[in-house]
């Protein structure tokens, strides 16, 4: 399948309007574990990012995830910021300035946006955070795609479900990055906003597929 | 429970920030200035040449905590994030540049997982351009194990002391190195403790960040509304000082003959009656074991919104940090000598 700047488009607005509607459903698994804010954080970059690309007209996949990347990390703040802006600078370095990339390509982006977001937050899978939905659903996606040659619209219901899994996985872990590991013991049963809006951001890539 | 919620003297959520920055701008013209998008506060004789540039920031939400500590012998400029919300790069680019002095920037920056990555990010991109740049990271709080698994201590109270002392060391016109090697001597010496009596709320968020009942209290607080590490049954004030200060010298224990510096802070809801309550349990405590309170500070350092509660930060002293503390200050929150 082929991802052009359409598809990339597509994409960030599904994913806004889920961070949008999500909103205080994020703040409040924030509030339980954190400090209230993630989802009035993501959907302030949100907004944002889609007002730049409105203003800023980007002509490839690479500029627009850019532009995302840039607006995300200038607004969005907390360790969210940096992260989720990683996340799309690093696909828009790993795609260049195609203008338009293959299921492979997609996913070796998104390996790249993993092994960014892991430099930076220091997680690994386990801790209660974002990774515990990122790393499992790209290895499944490296190994269904980039190994058994599946195409995204073929596996998108098996990876929504495989995030969501993880998301809700996160619950009985105890935290330990991030403010809600301050919680100790008292962050189990809570399920983590980071994978929370991991899931969301893996559930609108899937979504985008469709016209 | 927290009180009302949305009752709050602002015009809406999404406003608070600047219209704080507008009103902090307003009210002391002489001592700040205020720059909008991206949000810093800055000294108004600034950028002063030959001394280092001491930069701040963190999430609205705790003033005067930082902007209010901006001006003489203090910061040379403050960095607000959304409440509760790490300030972003470009924010700490923009005022470092505007207010650096030829000798280098530090940063001063609480021990929380954001802060630590924005203001890491905006070091990168100021080192790409030239300037030097170093940072202290602040983690004083006890009621978090030092620990591999956890984000670390918080940084909480004791950055008020990282940031008077380094301010003075950068006002005496001290090498980077130097200012850098005080402020992590604070940063070793400094420890504090947090109890609330009641949650915040949020603006945007629009209610609590978490509920206690009318019998309880929250013990280990941060200063970003979440929970503590320990819900427990509410008792005389001495009682829980006593198990604050507890905390505090079991980490860092004292000796007859020490001196401190004692920050008695409010969480910003709690009535000054009351934190010098605290403070006359805590000065007890300290003479009963031969600890001389140096200087002692009372009052709303490092608030958490309407948040009803107290921090209590003990400061151990030498002489070098004694003649930083009180050297010349002049900034909205914090002046003497000046």
């Amino acid at each position: 399948m082929e991802y052009t700047l359409e598809y990339f488009d597509r994409f960030v607005k599904i994913y806004a309007k889920h961070l949008s509607e999500n909103k205080e459903y994020l703040t409040q698994l924030d509030a339980a574990i954190g400090d209230g804010d993630h989802g009035i954080n993501m959907d302030r970059g949100a907004k944002a990012a889609l007002e730049r690309l409105k203003s800023m007209d980007p002509k490839t996949p690479g500029e627009l995830l850019r532009t995302v990347g840039m607006a995300l990390l200038s607004t969005v703040g907390g360790a969210a910021g940096p992260l989720y802006g990683t996340v799309f600078m690093k696909m828009s370095i790993a795609i260049g300035n195609k203008e338009k990339i293959d299921d492979k390509e997609l996913v070796k982006a998104l390996e790249q946006a993993l092994l960014g977001i892991k430099t930076l937050g220091k997680a690994e899978v386990g801790e209660k955070t974002m990774v515990d939905v990122w790393e499992p659903v790209v290895e499944f996606l490296k190994e269904k795609v980039l190994k058994e040659g599946y195409e995204l619209p073929d596996i998108c219901e098996e990876v929504i479900k495989l995030a969501e899994e993880r998301m809700k996985a996160t619950i009985p872990m105890i935290a330990r990055k991030g403010r809600a590991s301050y919680l100790g013991e008292r962050s189990i049963g809570h399920q983590d906003p980071g994978a929370t809006s991991s899931y969301l951001f893996f559930r609108s890539l899937c979504e985008a597929l469709q016209r | 429970m927290g009180g009302s919620t949305l009752k709050k003297l602002i015009n809406s959520p999404e406003t608070v920030v600047k219209e704080m920055l507008e009103g902090m701008a307003a009210a002391y013209p002489e001592l700040i200035k205020v720059h909008f998008n991206p949000n810093f506060i800055y000294r108004a004789d600034a950028p002063v040449k030959g001394k280092v540039a001491l930069i701040s920031g963190g999430g609205s939400g705790h003033e005067p905590l930082h902007g209010g500590y901006v001006g003489k012998g203090m910061l040379d400029a403050a960095c607000p994030g959304e409440v509760f919300t790490s300030p972003t790069p470009d924010q700490m680019y923009e005022a470092a540049k505007t207010v650096e002095g030829g000798e280098g920037i530090l940063f001063i920056v609480k021990n929380y997982t954001g802060d630590v990555m924005n203001f890491d990010m905006a070091a990168d991109l100021l080192k790409a351009e030239g300037y030097k740049v170093e940072s202290v990271i602040i983690a004083d709080d006890v009621a978090v194990e030092e620990s591999l698994y956890s984000a670390g201590r918080r940084g909480v109270g004791g950055t008020v002391f990282a940031e008077k002392i380094g301010g003075a060391a950068a006002e005496r016109g001290w090498s980077l190195e130097e200012v850098k090697r005080v402020v992590e001597k604070v940063a070793k010496n400094v420890r504090s403790i947090g109890i609330a009596l009641t949650p915040c709320t949020v603006p945007a968020a629009g209610k609590p960040t978490f509920e206690l009942s009318e019998d309880e209290f929250e013990f280990g607080i941060g200063i970003h509304g979440e929970p503590g590490r320990k819900r427990m049954k509410m008792r005389p004030v001495d009682e829980i000082v006593q198990m604050m200060m507890d905390a505090i010298l079991q980490d860092m224990p004292l000796e007859k003959g020490d001196e401190v510096a004692l920050l008695v802070n409010g969480m910003g809801g709690t009535p000054l009656m009351e934190l010098f309550i605290v403070n006359r349990k805590v000065a007890q405590i300290l003479d009963n074991i031969g600890v001389k309170r140096y200087k002692t500070l009372v009052g709303n350092y490092i608030t958490s919104l309407e948040m009803q509660g107290t921090s209590i930060t003990v400061l151990k002293l030498d002489d070098e940090l004694k003649e930083l503390l009180d050297d010349p200050v002049l900034t909205p929150a914090l002046r003497w000598k000046a």
